[in-house]
């Protein structure tokens, strides 16, 4: 194949972003005429494989071995090293995952091969697909420009294609095998667990009040609690808010807090890091104060100020009292 | 704020003017490091930075927080934006010195590949683990938590010696105190080129930088604070309809 999708496991379950990446997949296969793999490994490799086949690709590799039933980085390294050697596409998409970021850097370095990873889009030249990423905090965009030579591994930032386009149809199943040494693994996993979840689920709530490090220091986040108290909005946050304690993290959206679609989202002081944006552009209005007029968020916004939060929460407060 | 440009030939931005700071999540890397060598006594934090000549205040900086020493591999423009090069580098800087634990920042803020420490890791043979929130050393072994997706965490056991990619708030980062400042200027910052620390051909390469597209329609509210207030008011209670 041209294309190789590796998949990742969510609880028996192909991940939402890998179900994003054969979707990318799909589309690039058909726009520059590349065949589509698809590869399930891990413990639950069987069920993966047989939710894959359901798509329309060539096939589907199914890959199980011990060593591969809990997830480590020197296990999905060398596992995936091979699978790529071995298979020798011209292309291996994956979701870009918490797992991703973990272990395919590691394959990068076993090929030397180019990782381009959190790509957002891509576009056509010389008759080959180029793929995008945003630097410099999501201000810029660069088109990234892979070596020669061999597979390029690609993962893609979450909602870079959408899930509801992937095709259905038929696959052919084979099961592949790689060697790997016990000696390879150096790492002891333990089960993953949710710590307290507290608060509220901010994925139902209609509006919000989100603060970020525009807010300036923690004795002002009482004027924050206010506007969305008069407001009757649920108050979140970005991740410097949490990470410097202002706020308990079951207020934090974005690709390590919650994801939410409220009627508003009201962002102040936000920037709009990539991470924080996956956790709430499918929001239906948003609005964005921040005194820097080169905040990225200012790019998903329906309504912006270019102003001092802290100017604006007290008077804004008052008014809608 | 100085506004944000991309210089002319469209390689960088244009950074006169600009202030620049230590990476985020390098200052929490960096904290790690010194609460783990204040809990084994017997060990030595060494700075290892890439850059241009700027970087020589973050270096001072982490040096009067209490590192020891420090390795600056100087960088001319254009700067490297391999992530396998960059790790190459680093790679061969250190692999001398033995190190038991090697702590990066998650990601840069301006390349934000997040790559560099795990890469560096698989050069020299060291477990890797990215997305760490806690670390416990134990004997021989550290014991880390890594964050996964949407609220979920994990511990692993890892042998050493270990590359940890570090996420950011899972710590309190220290300030300089004055007698820090002070001891930092006797200490040493040892000096190489990336020239010479990086001897293979990159892997990716950045084609051009461009200002983002803007995705939607942005009606811009003008005005004096109280002109935005009343505008954002009408456009809460009129335009969105929140009751």
């Amino acid at each position: 194949m041209d294309i190789l999708v590796v998949l990742e496991d969510k609880n028996g379950n192909i991940h939402r972003m890998s179900q994003e990446a054969i979707t990318g997949a799909q589309q690039i296969g058909s726009e520059f005429n590349l065949s589509v793999g698809i590869l399930a490994m891990g413990s639950n490799a069987a069920a993966l494989s047989e939710q894959a086949a359901q798509y329309d690709v060539e096939e589907v590799l199914t890959l199980e071995n011990e060593h591969l039933n809990h997830y480590t980085a020197d296990g999905y390294g060398a596992a995936v090293a091979q699978v790529v050697t071995n298979e020798n596409p011209k292309y291996v998409f994956f979701g870009y995952t918490y797992q991703v970021r973990d272990y395919v850097p590691r394959v990068s370095a076993k090929l030397k091969r180019p990782f381009l990873n959190d790509a957002v889009s891509y576009s056509t030249e010389g008759g080959n697909p180029v793929f995008s990423k945003q630097v410099l905090n999501a201000k810029l965009v660069t088109a990234l420009q892979p070596s020669d030579g061999g597979p390029i591994l690609i993962s893609f930032q979450s909602a870079a294609f959408s899930s509801e386009n992937i095709q259905s149809g038929s696959a052919n199943a084979r099961t592949i095998s790689v060697d790997i040494d016990a000696a390879v693994i150096k790492t002891v996993t333990e089960d993953p667990f949710q710590e307290e979840a507290g608060g509220v689920d901010l994925s139902s709530a209609e509006l919000i009040v989100s603060i970020g490090r525009g807010i300036g220091k923690e004795e002002n986040i009482p004027l924050a609690q206010e506007l969305a108290k008069v407001m009757g909005a649920e108050l979140a946050s970005s991740r410097p808010v949490v990470d410097s304690g202002w706020l308990a993290p079951h207020h934090q959206i974005g690709s390590s807090g919650q994801t939410v679609a409220p009627k508003l989202y009201l962002a102040l002081g936000i920037s709009g890091a990539i991470q924080h944006v996956v956790g709430m552009k499918g929001s239906k209005n948003i609005v964005v104060v921040n005194k820097d007029p080169d905040a990225p968020l200012f790019e998903l916004a329906d309504y912006g100020v270019v102003g001092d939060v802290l100017e604006i929460i007290p008077k804004l407060t008052e008014a809608l009292k | 704020m100085p506004q944000f440009s991309v210089s002319p030939d469209g390689s960088w931005i244009q950074e006169t003017g600009l202030p620049f700071e230590m990476n985020e999540s390098d200052n929490y890397a960096l904290e790690e490091a010194l609460q783990i060598r204040e809990q084994m006594g017997d060990s030595e934090v060494v700075i290892v930075s890439l850059g241009p000549d700027r970087c020589q205040k973050v270096i001072r900086e982490a040096l009067a927080k209490g590192a020891d020493r420090a390795i600056h591999i100087k960088e001319d423009s254009p700067y490297e934006t391999d992530p396998y090069s960059i790790a190459t580098a680093l790679a061969n800087t250190i692999k001398d010195e033995k190190f038991e634990l090697v702590l990066s920042g998650l990601q840069s803020d301006d390349l934000g590949f997040g790559q560099t420490g795990v890469i560096l890791g698989e050069i020299l043979g060291m477990t890797t683990a990215t997305l760490v929130v806690g670390t416990e050393i134990q004997d021989g072994k550290i014991k880390v938590k890594r964050e996964l997706e949407s609220g979920w965490f994990q511990w692993q056991t890892m042998d050493l010696p270990a590359s940890l990619a570090i996420q950011s708030g899972l710590n309190q980062p220290r300030y300089p105190s004055l007698k820090g400042i002070m001891g930092a200027k006797k200490k040493e910052i040892k000096e190489s080129s990336f020239a010479e620390m990086c001897d293979i051909d990159g892997l990716q390469a950045f084609n051009g930088l461009s200002v983002q597209r803007a995705e939607k329609q942005t009606e811009m509210i003008e005005g004096t604070v109280d002109q935005v207030v009343n505008k954002l008011v009408d456009v809460f209670k009129n335009e969105i309809r929140i009751n």
